[in-house]
């Protein structure tokens, strides 16, 4: 249940966690969006570590590839704007968590695997895609859609009892 | 909550704190346009600019009609590849090919094959002097009843009247002899390359082919490569402005790749005609290293310079039309396969062209001349792509194509001032691959496939190059019309080759008179000597 005794500090954190990672998703899936020429299958292929072998059967079926780019996108922005908006966050949360999941099984940071793909900054098996999984597990766990969001509307809806 | 409340019960703090997400969303859109119109902008700009097209060359003309009757000279490791290119895979390809789909699923090489264009072509012949590989041929040939007759001379398959063309895929010293007697015998001819192994029948199979009118194509099959008709439209447009400098290069570092070919466990001198191999070479007692492995010895074989210099000298030939140089410098060594051979396995040559003129952005007669390197080693495969230097900028050039700009170009001034362009970012690049991937398993492979002489690309399937430039061959003698190799074009690419090993041989700069077509200096007849000897000789 939301709590709504959050201190201002607290509840700035959190709304602010929330919109940042809505953003980002939001963006990205935009992004693949306006590209016709985006497609997962490069990343798919590339994928190293202990689930290559799925990652690759998946990258070589080009109708299974056109609907994972069409999930992918459609869910990036599904998420990021449930996450901005405020409402269903805990299904929006949960479905980020798990993309982000495939993202880090895809080039998992390990000892003794190689990615071809480039990275900005040095990894060991944590990396920023794992680092974004638990932030969205905190979004989850502490909502604030019925303080900043769309739930508000209904939270006032159903429980503003008439006191005079 | 003191505050007041709209008729619906929530208050303004209410509305603001609800609707957070509006202004997120409108900030995060307005900030996406802008970023995607000005990187339009940019991308606009540029291609309008550079005005280059990346069309799908025209197919060559329909296989309709009767179908053309096919002999085939040799069956070995390049005969079998031409054969498939033709649409006729030996069995113990195919059952490879099913291992490797098994093993890896990305390899696509099968299903290519199984993809490929009926070409319309029966195998009436074949020719090959060792007994298994004959009888290969012909069980590979052996296509809806019918059966290929296997000829134990090449004689007497040209000489054969159901046969309308000759795909020649002999060691080198047997190339020229057999283009030019199926030329004389009014036979249409596909010759692997280099096109000849000396001096004295590049002239003789030139004025053959111009006296009998014959279709005739040379085997530099990259012509077909789809990223070099794109690149030529580049070049035309003056993407690079003046070209001074072009780097090629060979880089190998396998066995296969240093000609160390199997020596197939029947052959002996039962099952094979060491006399009809040898021909114009030294008589010799039969061995299985020189028949099997005849690349390393200039007998048989034309060393780098015929064998991979050749490739690209052509490549760059078919874009710039250089033709043949006016200067050759080359030097080299057995250094990484000490093994017997005496072709070099690293290998260099210089070729000057002073008088070469590009379009250019600068002043009129400020650029002339232009030298194209090729440098080859055996025994390192370090990545050295083809790159073409420009005065407004660089290319560089395989399957796909890039193009940097130079940061002192004049072209490119007013770009790379703005930012519409960068020194380290492609100002251009074409991958007909697009959202494909290769599955290619050994590493000489993969060196031709970064040359774009493996496969090439059309519609975004991968195609095999060979199976398009053998196309292309049969279209001209079905439809008329020039193939892309012809005689001319084969006629540079063997002078030049040959200069190469003549100067590497002599240790002198070679070179070439354009107006009486010679090479100056020497005799044709003492240059086939030197060709074909072993070491260095001095003059």
């Amino acid at each position: 249940m939301e709590n709504s005794n959050y201190s201002k500090l607290q509840m700035t954190a959190l709304v602010g966690l929330r919109l940042l990672i809505g953003w980002h998703f939001l963006y990205e899936g935009v992004v693949k969006l306006l590209n016709p020429n985006w497609s997962s299958m490069g990343y798919l292929m590339g994928s190293q570590g202990f689930l290559k072998g799925l990652f690759q059967g998946i990258g070589t079926s080009p109708t299974i590839v056109g609907i994972a780019d069409f999930v992918t996108i459609w869910a990036m922005i599904a998420i990021g704007v449930t996450l901005i908006f405020g409402f269903l966050l805990k299904p929006a949360a949960f479905a980020g968590m798990f993309l982000l999941a495939l993202f880090y099984l895809a080039y998992p940071p390990f000892p003794g695997i190689e990615s071809s793909a480039p990275t900005e900054g040095s990894y060991i098996i944590v990396n920023k895609n794992l680092i974004e999984l638990f932030a969205l597990m905190v979004v989850m766990a502490f909502p604030t859609a019925k303080s900043y969001g769309i739930e508000r509307f209904f939270v006032k809806s159903t429980s503003v009892p008439a006191t005079t | 909550m003191s505050e007041q409340q709209d008729k619906k019960g929530f208050s303004r703090r209410d509305l603001l704190k609800g609707l957070v997400g509006i202004p997120i969303v409108g900030g995060l859109f307005t900030a996406a346009y802008a970023k995607y119109t000005s990187d339009a902008k940019v991308k606009s700009t540029i291609l309008s600019g550079l005005d280059i097209k990346a069309v799908a060359p025209p197919s060559s003309g329909p296989m309709s009609g009767n179908a053309i009757r096919l002999g085939v000279i040799g069956f070995g490791i390049r005969g079998k590849q031409l054969m498939r290119a033709l649409g006729f895979a030996d069995k113990k390809w195919k059952e490879e090919m099913i291992e490797a789909t098994k093993k890896n699923p990305n390899d696509t090489r099968l299903k290519d094959f199984m993809g490929q264009e009926n070409l319309n072509v029966q195998i009436r012949g074949v020719c090959d002097v060792f007994d298994t590989y004959g009888e290969m041929a012909v069980e590979t040939g052996t296509v809806d009843g019918n059966k290929p007759t296997r000829y134990r001379t090449y004689e007497e398959l040209i000489a054969s009247p159901d046969i309308d063309a000759i795909v020649i895929a002999a060691p080198d010293h047997w190339h020229a002899p057999m283009a030019i007697a199926a030329a004389r015998a009014g036979k249409h001819v596909y010759v692997e390359k280099p096109m000849t192994h000396n001096i004295s029948e590049t002239y003789e199979l030139y004025n053959t082919i111009h006296e009998s009118g014959i279709v005739f194509q040379v085997g530099h099959q990259h012509r077909q490569t789809q990223s070099f008709l794109t690149a030529i439209d580049a070049l035309n447009k003056g993407s690079l402005g003046h070209i001074s400098l072009i780097q090629t290069n060979t880089n190998r570092n396998d066995d296969n790749g240093a000609w160390q070919y199997e020596i197939h466990e029947a052959a002996n001198p039962k099952t094979v005609d060491w006399n009809q191999f040898l021909g114009n070479a030294p008589k010799i007692p039969y061995n299985g290293e020189h028949f099997f492995r005849w690349r390393k010895w200039w007998e048989y074989g034309t060393g780098l310079s015929g064998d991979l210099l050749t490739h690209d000298f052509d490549r760059i030939n078919c874009l710039l039309k250089m033709g043949i140089p006016k200067t050759i410098v080359a030097s080299g060594g057995v250094y990484t396969h000490n093994d017997g051979r005496d072709v070099p396995d690293v290998f260099q040559v210089v070729m000057e062209y002073p008088e070469f003129k590009m379009t250019t952005s600068q002043e009129q007669g400020k650029e002339k001349g232009m030298t194209f390197m090729y440098s080859a080693t055996l025994g390192n495969q370090y990545n050295r792509g083809t790159i073409l230097m420009g005065h407004d900028a660089t290319m560089e050039l395989g399957n796909s194509m890039i193009i940097y700009a130079d940061p002192r170009s004049t072209r490119y001034a007013d770009w790379l001032k703005d930012g519409t362009a960068t020194a380290d970012v492609p100002l251009y690049s074409y991958d007909p691959r697009a959202k494909g991937l290769d599955g290619v398993t050994s590493a000489t492979a993969k060196y031709f496939a970064d040359k774009g002489l493996l496969f090439t690309y059309r519609d975004g399937k991968r195609v095999d190059s060979t199976h398009l430039h053998m196309r292309e061959w049969l279209s001209c003698i079905r439809n008329g019309g020039k193939p892309s190799c012809g005689i001319e074009e084969g006629f540079q690419e063997a002078i030049a080759a040959h200069m190469g090993t003549l100067s590497l041989k002599t240790g002198r700069r070679v070179e070439w008179d354009a107006t009486a077509r010679k090479i100056v200096g020497f005799e044709n007849a003492a240059i086939d000597n030197i060709l074909v000897s072993t070491g260095k000789i001095s003059v």
